[in-house]
């Protein structure tokens, strides 16, 4: 009985807002080791209307690395030790068809999230997420129509690609906690507000995997995590 | 300490919960009602060998064939009259069986009676858990079908034109537009767009024969293939035009949209070129 209210009463304080943002930091640095694959050139000639909007070709996106062995476009995200989050975020991502390429490349949502597909370019995508957790489902967008609004439900990191053109490849992670980042071209992240636990973190890269670490923060301490991939030279 | 209420409670979560599924493993068709236990026998018989034991398209048949077989347990389907990424109905289902494919090795079963064909609709509702959390969407509506005019085959053609159909199916239709060969299916496997001038006077497409069918096919998509729902972008009379000038396409097929293009003197009326469409250099071709 003293058991079960306690839990009643931790539930409410944890659901509290107060809660679920404290003053502790987890940042760091994501980097490899190893060669990665070289990024392929996109050869874009079929669609005149985004080759023309790449003086220099693009290359493929799987792997972005930085100087000195930074990796860019991994997300990382406590996977366990947050507390529950009941409200979806109100504001809508957006992601970007320009160029034929996707802007973000990797976009983390939440789930009930609203999800805006712009395009921005003089040629039809499709826009074909190619879930499996959640519905997968695929859309025509011409140019110059409004955008998608979507949602998903569940928690799934997404490939999304456009038939038309086949280059165009991306990913939609929806993540449960609103404690997550993607690295910048330099490898770093920074997961600011926390409140005090023992949380797991998680980084994903869409070629090499995942890693976690644990850690523990209380008040306002600012810890440092920083995770290693090994590249795939293919 | 756990009440009687409690106690309670559980016992009517579980029974509804068993409520559902067992409703979950009903199919309903008119007045038929198939059922999962029965479709199960059915499904080891003629199924199996294609589908495989798990319904996950892995049958020992599948390495054969192409275009593989259906993953029920994925519960992505081609032919629906529901939006795109929702499940189809158990009609949508009852018709697949009965149809078949065209072009593929999924063969029409006449040889089920109607209670078969229902019974293995229920069956195949339980191979994939999404049966017992969503329930299938809402059936597109397609409205009346206009008057087949040389007006609206030649605005279908302005829209296959503007909606950049002939990047995968072709500047006439063949299946050879610019991103054809590069087309995979959800799975990664190679997929060819469909053809619209292969095949003699009975020539049909995959999910029905009817102008109605073709009309739903840009609303819903084809689930799992490259083909995506135009249902956001197209309006009805619009998708309508397009329909009239897909028939033209058939070059073979004898219909209604080809008799009014012969009436026409055999040549869609080509208003002035739009600056913002392109026209496809392939366009050339003999033709063959």
């Amino acid at each position: 009985m003293f058991t079960k209210r306690c839990f009643a009463a931790l539930f409410t304080v944890a659901l509290s807002p107060g809660l679920l943002f404290g003053a502790a930091t987890i940042s760091g640095k994501i980097t490899y080791t190893g060669t990665p694959a070289k990024a392929k050139v996109i050869d874009m000639s079929k669609e005149p209307t985004c080759a023309k909007q790449h003086p220099t070709p693009i290359t493929t996106e799987a792997v972005v690395t930085g100087a000195n062995n930074t990796l860019a476009n991994v997300v990382v995200y406590i996977s366990a030790g947050a507390p529950e989050e009941p409200n979806p975020a109100t504001q809508a991502v957006t992601f970007t068809q320009k160029g034929c390429q996707y802007i973000p490349h990797v976009i983390a949502l939440r789930p009930g999230q609203e999800l805006k597909v712009v395009n921005e370019d003089q040629t039809s995508h499709n826009i074909h997420p190619l879930a499996k957790v959640n519905r997968e489902w695929n859309k025509s967008q011409p140019p110059g129509t409004p955008p998608l609004s979507e949602k998903f439900d569940k928690e799934e990191f997404i490939p999304v690609k456009c038939n038309v053109h086949p280059w165009m490849h991306g990913y939609f992670a929806v993540l449960k906690t609103s404690h997550y980042a993607i690295s910048g071209q330099d490898g770093t992240f920074k997961l600011p507000d926390l409140p005090a636990g023992k949380y797991t973190i998680t980084a994903w890269q869409e070629d090499y995997g995942t890693q976690t670490q644990d850690v523990t923060v209380s008040g306002n301490d600012s810890k440092t995590v920083d995770f290693t991939f090994k590249a795939k030279p293919y | 300490m756990r009440t009687t209420s409690q106690r309670l409670l559980k016992h009517f979560a579980l029974a509804v919960l068993f409520s559902v599924f067992s409703l979950a493993q009903e199919a309903h068709v008119g007045n038929l009602t198939g059922h999962a236990a029965s479709g199960k026998k059915l499904y080891r018989r003629f199924c199996v060998g294609c589908h495989g034991p798990l319904g996950d398209g892995n049958g020992e048949n599948a390495q054969w064939i192409d275009p593989k077989p259906r993953d029920f347990t994925a519960a992505t389907f081609k032919c629906r009259s529901t939006p795109t990424g929702t499940l189809p109905t158990d009609d949508d289902l009852y018709n697949s069986v009965g149809r078949g494919f065209t072009n593929s090795n999924m063969p029409h079963w006449d040889a089920l009676t109607n209670q078969n064909r229902i019974d293995l609709v229920a069956y195949i509702k339980t191979l994939s858990p999404r049966w017992q959390s969503e329930k299938a969407g809402e059936p597109i509506k397609v409205p009346a079908e206009p008057a087949v005019t040389i007006e609206s085959i030649s605005h279908g053609a302005e829209l296959f034109q503007k909606m950049e159909c002939w990047k995968c199916h072709g500047p006439q239709g063949k299946g050879d537009g610019p991103s054809a060969a590069t087309l995979t299916d959800s799975k990664d496997n190679p997929i060819r767009p469909y053809n619209f001038a292969s095949g003699a006077d009975d020539s049909r497409f995959k999910c029905g024969s009817t102008n109605q069918d073709l009309y739903r096919i840009f609303m819903t998509g084809v689930d799992g293939t490259p083909m995506p729902s135009f249902a956001d972008v197209i309006q009805p009379k619009d998708a309508w035009d397009l329909v009239h000038y897909l028939r033209t396409l058939q070059t073979h097929r004898h219909s209604k949209e080809n008799d009014v293009l012969k009436a026409s003197g055999g040549k869609i009326p080509s208003k002035a070129p739009e600056s913002n469409s392109p026209a496809p250099s392939e366009n050339k071709g003999s033709g063959n």
